[in-house]
């Protein structure tokens, strides 16, 4: 990421500090996925404009590879674009992808639109990575120029992050409630 | 995230092509199945040929195995190559013929440069050079590595097109003439 990349970054996606709003999604043609059904555990959002085109393949190849580290974190890494459950299956099949991609497509974007993730006019969504804590809390969020593969370095220092604080962040919580319960 | 900043930096465990002080420093991640790198393979030799001991070439595994299937083995290949110092005479090789990179074809690269075969075949059989593999990929991972090839010119991470030769190599000159710039 170059300077210049980072100031061109829209502003418009959810960023940190925000709960990541639930969503229920088709995985492949019979089964669905609620995003809640994850808790407890890191997850790792990346929205992409479509599959096949070739910058996607070289990003979604690359999480493919890096699975094993994301997997030290206990992370799980879900793609969202809005093509059809069977063109995923497809793309999935032709990449030797071992990651769920989710189909955003009817309503179409909607859950792109709910992280502030879509591109009105061109109907696809941004190239955006949020990643969320075991509570559903997103941590960190990025979003790349449509052109430019944000590479997974970015992903990496968010979960190592989210695992070093994983103690402070416990405090936090134990103090809120705390909070809470005074009169 | 890293900025695109080489991480680690290029030091002695890596595999470097011309002098320690050369003004420009181009480092790959490649793989050597990716047909990318192969084009990109020309293209770096060009680059070598033209800027001379201006440049020196470092070169970083970043096998993409699960849409290569040949990718790692040719990179423990190319480090069995380099236990016995060969590794650019390997490289070379694999980048010349990325349609065969078989076990057996390894093996006939290695007995063609007239490598220990035997060496060279245990060390492929082990698995010896996983760990160097894999920890170059890692490091690929965190200095922002987003496909194959990635360049890093001077540390940094190179976003332009590498297709276009002549602007390649021109950015490459101007690196060069900027870090004489600021060590003058």
């Amino acid at each position: 990421m170059t300077e210049s990349d980072f100031v061109r970054t829209p502003a418009k996606i959810l960023g940190a500090g925000t709960p990541a709003p639930d969503f229920t999604l088709n995985t492949t043609p019979d089964q669905v996925l609620r995003l809640s059904e994850l808790r407890g555990r890191p997850v790792i959002l990346v929205f992409y404009p479509a599959d096949w085109s070739p910058v996607c393949g070289d990003q979604v190849a690359l999480y493919n590879e890096i699975l094993p580290e994301f997997r030290e974190y206990g992370a799980e890494i879900l793609g969202i674009s809005v093509d059809g459950v069977w063109c995923h299956a497809a793309f999935a099949q032709n990449r030797n992808l071992h990651f769920p991609l989710l189909s955003d497509f009817e309503p179409k974007g909607a859950v792109a639109r709910l992280y502030g993730a879509y591109r009105e006019g061109e109907g696809i969504s941004e190239r955006a990575l949020f990643v969320l804590d075991a509570d559903g809390i997103i941590r960190w969020s990025f979003c790349s120029p449509i052109g430019v593969n944000p590479g997974a370095d970015g992903i990496l220092k968010a979960l190592e992050s989210l695992a070093g604080r994983s103690a402070p962040a416990k405090a936090e919580s134990f103090r809120a409630d705390a909070a809470e319960m005074r009169p | 995230m890293s900025d695109g900043q080489l991480t680690p930096p290029v030091s002695g465990l890596d595999h470097a092509a011309g002098p320690d002080n050369a003004p420009v420093t181009l480092v790959e991640y490649g793989d050597y199945e990716c047909p990318y790198c192969g084009m990109a393979h020309l293209i770096v030799k060009e680059a070598q040929r033209e800027l001379g001991s201006e440049l020196r070439l470092v070169f970083r595994n970043f096998p993409l195995a699960e849409s290569h299937p040949h990718a790692r083995g040719a990179a423990q290949a190319a480090e069995a190559a380099a236990a016995q110092g060969r590794f650019w005479e390997m490289h070379d090789m694999l980048f010349e013929h990325q349609d065969a990179l078989e076990a057996e074809d390894l093996l006939a690269y290695a007995k063609s440069l007239g490598l220990d075969a035997q060496q060279f075949a245990r060390d492929l059989a082990d698995a010896t050079h996983t760990k160097r593999v894999r920890d170059d990929f890692r490091s690929g991972v965190r200095s922002g590595v987003n496909g194959t090839p990635t360049f890093f010119m001077n540390g940094e991470r190179y976003d332009g097109s590498w297709a276009n030769q002549v602007a390649f190599i021109n950015r490459l000159r101007e690196a060069a003439r900027q870090a004489a710039e600021t060590s003058a």
